[in-house]
């Protein structure tokens, strides 16, 4: 069963594409990446499941339902541009929030109690924002996505700006959520800052999708057999070692008679293959 | 629904709990009471003793003594001494004599006379100096056409002037009446001004904060911008609110405990003067009592109060809903409050023009200028005010309601226009935007 489903979405920004005809799903339960460098489309997505923007074309499925209003309280956001009212009292802020995500104030109470325990939080709760450090001011925000218990959940770059210790805190939290069912959305430039944690990904490059799937799939689907290989010697005496089934795709001097061939295995070769070669060549 | 009432809740309180807006609601009509008194306290007040050295030129009469001589009353402010021969400025200027008054020789005829001083004299006591010296001039001038004083005086006349306006048969002067309707222009220009800023420092508060997307998650941007704009009205009518009640508290206290003491002391003054003349004072003092007389007569009478109100109430939710969603569309537009600049000007244009119509309405109620502008939304709030005071008779009641349609019609569009800047805007983090850039925002589908 998907939690989401994205269909053929297409965005455009006066004439520049930010989307072209972006079709994935997420899986229940799943932690999900969305991968791409700045600039690839990730946010945009975003911002339309969030129902900030709209699409141009295409239709996006929660739970099986075409997106709407109804399901703002159910999906929590927290968008890579982020902060809180500086002015505003850490509680009253977080209290405010939750009655906009549409928890009554009891409740949000309540939550943000338990919330404020299990991050060890507690006496914030009367100050400022702007008396707070900024990993602080982090973790207030990383409640604030969660508090009302959403099943899905999208963070935008999560761990930008975090230090070590918030970011572990928040992975682990971010895991025991998808235990208990919630399902995670991770938008990142960085796969391997997320690489550990997702069982699916979507890749998307220049406004398009490239790949999706289960890590485990696609790392297998996309293993390209390409190896980078440091040896010393001549280079031309090394071209002529290689055998039929292997492929030199580039190579770079970095010092005296030592360089970096990169290396594609051929006809089903094996690492061992190539170094068996080499080493007669030797 | 529920949501927006949320943001106005918060918008509102977090602007009221502010100690500035605290302070300024109760010290705002404090501070205009206590400059009001403290003119007219400066006015009545003024304590410095003038000694006065009377240099009488004129020749000696029969009896021994110039004209002048022990002619003048003294005050307790006011202290004469007399003397035939003026001293020189250097002798004056180390004298112990504050005022030098010259009275030529020929003063009877050629009526001038030269006030030389070290600290010039208040103009109570100059107009008190004056009317001494005219005094004594029109005793002589009486005895040289050998007229009887009493005969003078049931000669003078003083001729009241009463207006009267042929349409409806009240007596009424409409540019005092306009001047009313230019404090309230002046208050909707400065409350539009001072909230709408509010209003934008507001949305770029969020903006730069980056709270902004968190909250668009939840609610939709025109939701977010309309609850910013409602709460900081009702921010703007509870300081309104308060300054009424505040200032109808003072005032009354004013007229009831205040003023009947400082009568009081005015009138024990006056009897003092009156004794031994004047009917020329007297008729002056009927005069400024008239004058206040009249001011009192148009505050309280003359200006219809609730249609008054009423009417600033909606001009000034009208003018500042347009303004303010101006004011939020360029606040969601830049990133920090230098690059206001290009964008404030074309909002502050007409507002700014709006006032200096104003004025000119007050000279020229009836002017084709007034008439355009008191249709046009961007300063209708303004100018329309003046018109207002003056009243509208039956056959142009239609241009009051033309005008408040239009205003509505013209919040409308700018509320629609800024929506579509400011949902764009806030999201648009390190860019200089230009018209060009703004142009295309608008074409954006949301």
């Amino acid at each position: 069963m998907d939690i989401l489903k994205v269909e053929n979405i297409t965005k455009t920004y006066a004439g520049h594409d930010a989307l072209t005809d972006v079709s994935f799903d997420v899986p229940k339960g799943s932690i999900f990446g969305l991968l791409g460098p700045n600039g690839a489309g990730k946010t945009s997505l975003i911002r339309i499941i969030n129902q900030i923007t709209g699409a141009d074309s295409g239709q996006i499925l929660f739970n099986g339902e075409p997106l709407s209003p109804k399901h703002i309280a159910r999906i929590g956001y927290l968008p890579e541009e982020r902060g809180l009212y500086k002015k505003m009292k850490v509680g009253e802020q977080a209290l405010y929030l939750a009655m906009l995500k549409g928890m009554s104030k009891a409740e949000a109470k309540a939550k943000l109690a338990e919330w404020f325990k299990r991050f060890d939080v507690e006496s914030w709760w009367d100050k400022k924002v702007e008396e707070l450090s900024k990993g602080m001011a982090q973790k207030i925000q990383f409640i604030t996505t969660v508090m009302h218990a959403p099943e899905f959940i999208i963070l935008d770059e999560p761990f930008s700006g975090f230090d070590p210790i918030n970011t572990n805190l928040v992975k682990g939290e971010i895991m025991r959520l998808a235990e208990n069912g919630t399902t995670i959305m991770l938008s990142t430039h960085n796969m391997g800052s997320v690489e550990e944690i997702c069982t699916h990904i979507a890749l998307i490059n220049n406004s398009k999708k490239v790949l999706e799937g289960p890590v485990a799939e696609v790392k297998e689907k996309f293993k390209e057999g390409v190896y980078d290989l440091e040896f010393k010697g001549e280079m031309l005496a090394f071209t002529n070692a290689l055998w039929v089934n292997f492929e030199l795709i580039s190579h770079k001097v970095i010092g005296d008679k030592v360089a970096i061939a990169r290396i594609r295995l051929l006809n089903g070769a094996t690492v061992n293959d190539l170094l068996k070669v080499l080493i007669h060549f030797h | 629904m529920n949501k927006t009432k949320l943001i106005i809740q918060r918008e509102y309180l977090s602007r009221v709990k502010k100690k500035s807006f605290i302070v300024m609601t109760i010290l705002g009509p404090i501070l205009i009471a206590g400059l009001f008194a403290l003119g007219v306290f400066l006015g009545m007040s003024d304590s410095s003793v003038y000694k006065v050295l009377v240099v009488d030129q004129t020749p000696q009469l029969p009896s021994g003594k110039t004209l002048f001589t022990k002619e003048f009353k003294e005050t307790s402010q006011v202290k004469f001494q007399y003397t035939t021969q003026g001293l020189s400025n250097a002798e004056f200027d180390s004298s112990a004599y504050d005022v030098m008054l010259v009275l030529r020789e020929d003063i009877v005829t050629f009526p001038e006379a030269e006030l030389v001083f070290r600290k010039l004299p208040s103009l109570k006591a100059r107009s008190y100096i004056k009317s001494e010296v005219e005094k004594v001039i029109e005793n002589e001038k009486l005895k040289i056409n050998e007229i009887d004083k009493s005969v003078y005086d049931s000669i003078r006349t003083d001729l009241e002037l009463v207006s009267i306006d042929a349409k409806d048969g009240t007596e009424s002067s409409k540019q005092e009446q306009a001047i009313v309707g230019f404090i309230f222009a002046i208050l909707i220009y400065m409350f539009i001004f001072l909230y709408g800023v509010q209003v934008m420092r507001g949305v770029m508060e969020e903006k730069s904060n980056r709270i902004v997307e968190v909250i668009i998650s939840s609610v939709k941007p025109f939701q977010l911008m309309m609850g910013k704009i409602v709460g900081v009205a009702m921010v703007g009518l509870t300081q309104i609110l308060v300054w009424i009640i505040f200032t109808t508290i003072l005032v009354t206290v004013f007229s009831t405990v205040i003023l009947p003491q400082m009568m009081d002391v005015d009138t024990a003054m006056q009897q003092v003067q009156v004794t031994d003349e004047v009917a020329e004072s007297t008729s002056k003092d009927a005069m400024s009592q008239a004058f206040i007389g009249d001011i009192a007569e148009l505050i309280l009478y003359r200006i219809n109060w609730p249609l008054m109100l009423g009417i600033f109430v909606f001009y000034f939710l009208g003018g500042y809903l347009l303004y303010a969603s101006l004011f939020a569309a360029v606040g969601a537009a830049v990133d920090n409050e230098t690059d206001t600049q290009q964008f404030m000007v074309p909002i502050t244009i007409p507002l700014v023009f709006g006032f200096i119509v104003a004025e000119f309405a007050l000279g020229n109620p009836a002017g084709n200028a007034v008439f355009w502008f008191s249709q046009v939304p961007l300063t209708s709030p303004i100018v329309m005010m003046v018109r207002v005071a003056m009243g509208f008779d039956v056959g142009s009641v239609w241009q009051l309601i033309l005008s408040m349609a239009l205003l509505v019609l013209g919040f409308l569009a700018a509320v629609w226009l800024a929506g579509k800047i400011y949902r764009v805007g806030i999201l648009m983090y390190g860019k200089k935007i230009t018209y060009k850039e703004l142009w295309k925002w608008l074409k954006f589908k949301a």
